[in-house]
């Protein structure tokens, strides 16, 4: 260890190593994640008792209401999903996988993080200014969110904007060092072919999330001027058009849903070869599939806008792109399943994960299919069916990913194993009460239940529905007190767990060659050279039943 | 066809409601019997190739055309499930949304925070004459084609009414026609769709539908009351 290492500023804070930086990344992320966690729990109970005092927090009115629903979905979007799908696992992952000892450009790398952590204070300093945090949704249509007199909230808006700007910054900061290092810093025989479906995931999100992100950009800084210097960009009182946000952010928006999904189902392609022992199923299949849906991530935007006003014509050409892009999907969630076929499984807490993302992926998918069809959509629009549909995509997506990551990778993080038993308690009671919240909240969306209306008993048709809110807010709470096992294992493992050999999974890819926890400078003991692709698991002729990528010879 | 997620839904009474009902259930047969197969493979193939002393994984990287024809055949059938969806929804979108049966009724429709305003244009069925007249319900007859002219004073609203599976986003600046045809008569509930500030969870309102007999002379009524005034 070096001297400027012991430097606990150096070594923890403004730490330019890209694993520390990975470190940081997931434990904010966890931290938003249990906030956001707290907020839907306050208006769970708001919905299943209206007008009762929520224990721990008290009278939930309607613009609190509205802020909190509105807080959960950015947090959870920009302040989980992103931080941790892209900045931890990226950071941590991509070096150690193409064999590079760090990041293209560290200092950039540490600004990335640094950034994310202002943009994090600027949104949480937003709860505490005068009129509140942000109420207009986490799409924060104008022009409720574009007068401070619609909403109510005045600059706790400016923060948000400023909060999500900022956090946007980051990611790009952090998406130039992705594709710098993955294009230039490749080890020797890594070639592009060999690359483990991770990188690639990261690389597709990384696009994605550039290619989208200038006109949100362009949208929020004119937003933005519509609040505070008095244009009227979005308010048509001067000649604004509120569709014109719509437009802008959503033709990031859909992308973005895809910046979260591809780096996900890149953390599930290396969990199931794995742990099934056989290669990933049709790795150019996969390459290829992600591709044409990355293509068409761009033009199907205007889905969620099929009732918004615009020229019912362009429902036709975006509801065929939109029902079209189920295929590329398809491909790839049918090529996950069939690397299971006459595999050898172990069911590992990090598998189980992984699975589970599958199948209840699967679910946002089928449902998604409604919301895609034009006609349907007029119904479905806006109730609790699409509020259910969307949580059966991000959350297997974000929390499921994550967890599967977290589980399997953790040795590497931290060089030490987690523990298998409470990690098997936390997915099962996760699992099943996910499922109790959100199968009700299609029902209520089937029964016409509008969303984002803070008491139901308001409406004489939605009183019969009253039953399903308390199932699935008493199976929030649930779900919520479970993450104590998973709270206690992360850190009691961190200290406490058995201590991890260098590759305990009996994987193939380069990470797996550097010690648990990698060499704190450099990550491997000698950079190692590939020899193959990364899934070559149970190759005939051979009598162990991993061949990593840096092995030259196997027997 | 079974009515099985219709079977969720509020009672339909409108002459388009059909449609929507049938894409909407048409979907959800289709999806459901995929789902069940992918899911029902995903789990046997789980349970099948669980570790077993002694028995190696086989090696299958699925890069031949023969073991991605597994994939690409189920890909396949699933895009023309899609092309046949998206057909029968938009013949259903276009009855709805882009043809404009001609009226038999006009309304006014302003959302505002937090209320729905409805203008009838009174006996003489012309805008802005002294027989107009502001309802606190949306009062229409039945089986007749009335038209909504829908706008909105200061934020976005959606016009929702569950049992005529109507459903239009109000939009300031902008001027939105859209139609329907109720069937039956009765009180039906009307809500706003689209977060629209504080009191969004409390615009509230009702869609009426009366007899032709009963609406004229209500109409009658209430142009006389305007007029008067």
């Amino acid at each position: 260890m070096t001297s400027h290492q012991s430097n606990f500023w150096n070594y923890y804070i403004f730490s330019k190593d890209h694993k520390m930086i990975a470190k940081q990344y997931l434990i904010t992320g966890l931290i938003m994640a249990l906030l956001g966690g707290l907020m839907a729990y306050v208006f769970r109970m708001q919905l299943a008792f209206p007008g009762e005092a929520v224990p721990g927090f008290g009278d939930v009115d309607s613009g609190t209401y509205n802020q909190l629903i509105t807080l959960h979905g950015t947090i959870m979007v920009f302040w989980v999903g992103m931080p941790i799908l892209l900045g931890a696992f990226g950071n941590f992952l991509i070096p150690l996988m193409i064999g590079a000892d760090d990041m293209a450009f560290p200092t950039l790398n540490m600004m990335s993080y640094w950034t994310f952590f202002v943009s994090t204070l600027v949104l949480l300093a937003s709860f505490f200014v005068e009129g509140g945090p942000a109420s207009s949704g986490w799409t924060a249509y104008p022009p409720l969110s574009a007068r401070p007199e619609y909403s109510g909230v005045m600059w706790g808006m400016n923060l948000w904007i400023l909060a999500v700007a900022l956090e946007f910054f980051s990611v790009l900061m952090g998406g130039v060092n992705y594709l710098t290092t993955t294009f230039n810093m490749r080890t020797k025989g890594m070639k592009f072919s060999r690359m483990p479906m991770f990188v690639w995931m990261q690389l597709a999100a990384t696009v994605n999330f550039m290619f989208s992100v200038g006109p949100l950009i362009a949208g929020a800084l004119m937003l933005l001027l519509d609040r505070t210097i008095g244009t009227s960009f979005f308010v048509p009182d001067k000649g604004g058009d509120p569709l014109l946000y719509q437009h802008l952010f959503w033709f990031f928006g859909h992308p973005e849903v895809y910046v979260l999904l591809l780096p996900s189902l890149g953390i599930v392609a290396e969990i199931i070869p794995t742990f099934s022992r056989k290669p990933l199923f049709g790795y150019k299949m996969i390459l290829i599939s992600t591709a044409f849906s990355s293509v068409l991530a761009f033009m199907v935007w205007a889905h969620h806008q099929f009732i918004s006003g615009m020229d019912p014509r362009m429902a036709m050409p975006f509801g065929l792109l939109t029902i079209i892009i189920s295929v590329p999907f398809a491909v790839v969630l049918f090529a996950y399943i069939a690397t299971l076929w006459k595999g050898s499984i172990t069911f590992t807490t990090p598998f189980l994960f992984a699975i589970a993302m599958i199948a209840e992926f699967l679910i946002g998918g089928v449902t998604g299919i409604i919301n895609g069809a034009a006609a349907a959509d007029i119904y479905v629009h806006d109730t609790y069916y699409v509020v259910s549909h969307f949580h059966f995509t991000l959350v297997p997506i974000t929390i499921f990913g994550m967890l599967a990551g977290v589980y399997y990778w953790f040795p590497k993080f931290f060089g030490r194993m987690m523990n298998e038993t409470l990690g098997k308690i936390h997915f099962w009671i996760t699992a099943i009460t996910f499922n109790v919240i959100f199968i009700p909240l299609l029902q209520m969306g089937m029964g016409g239940h509008q969303r984002r209306i803070p008491d139901p008993t308001e409406f004489e048709y939605l009183k019969g529905m009253m039953g399903m809110h308390k199932t699935a807010t008493i199976a929030l709470i649930i779900l919520l007190i479970a993450q104590a096992f998973f709270i206690f294992n992360f850190f009691y493992s961190m200290y406490k767990g058995k201590k991890a050999e260098a590759n305990p999974w009996k994987s193939t890819t380069l990470e797996w060659d550097a010690p648990s926890p990698p060499v704190a400078h450099g990550n491997f003991e000698v950079i190692p050279k590939v020899y193959r692709g990364p899934y070559e698991y149970s190759v005939p002729g051979c009598k162990q039943d991993w061949s990593p990528q840096s092995a030259e010879t196997v027997n | 066809m079974l009515d099985w997620i219709v079977g969720y839904m509020p009672e339909n009474i409108a002459t388009f409601g059909e449609d929507i009902d049938y894409v909407i259930n048409l979907i959800g047969y289709i999806v459901f019997i995929w789902w069940i197969l992918a899911e029902g493979v995903l789990f046997y193939f789980l349970f099948s190739s669980r570790k077993k002393e002694g028995v190696k994984a086989t090696y299958e990287d699925g890069s031949t055309m023969k073991a991605m024809s597994w994939v690409l055949i189920p890909v396949v059938l699933v895009l023309g499930f899609d092309l046949f969806i998206d057909y029968k929804s938009h013949s259903a979108w276009d009855k709805i949304k882009i043809q404009l049966p001609k009226a038999d009724v006009v309304y006014r429709v302003m959302g505002q925070q937090f209320a729905w305003t409805y203008t009838h244009p009174g006996v003489d069925g012309k805008f802005g004459t002294g027989d107009d007249f502001e309802p606190d319900d949306l009062v229409v007859p039945v089986h007749q084609v009335v038209h909504t002219v829908i706008s909105a004073l200061d934020v976005i609203h959606s016009l929702w009414i569950p049992n005529l599976r109507f459903k239009q986003d109000s939009v300031p600046g902008r001027i939105i026609t859209g139609w329907f045809e109720a069937t039956k008569t009765g009180d039906y509930p009307i809500a706003c769709a689209e977060l629209c500030g504080t009191g969004h969870g409390v615009m509230a309102s009702t869609l009426k539908v009366l007899e032709a007999d009963a609406y004229k002379s209500w109409v009658a009524q209430q142009s006389a009351a305007a007029l008067a005034q």
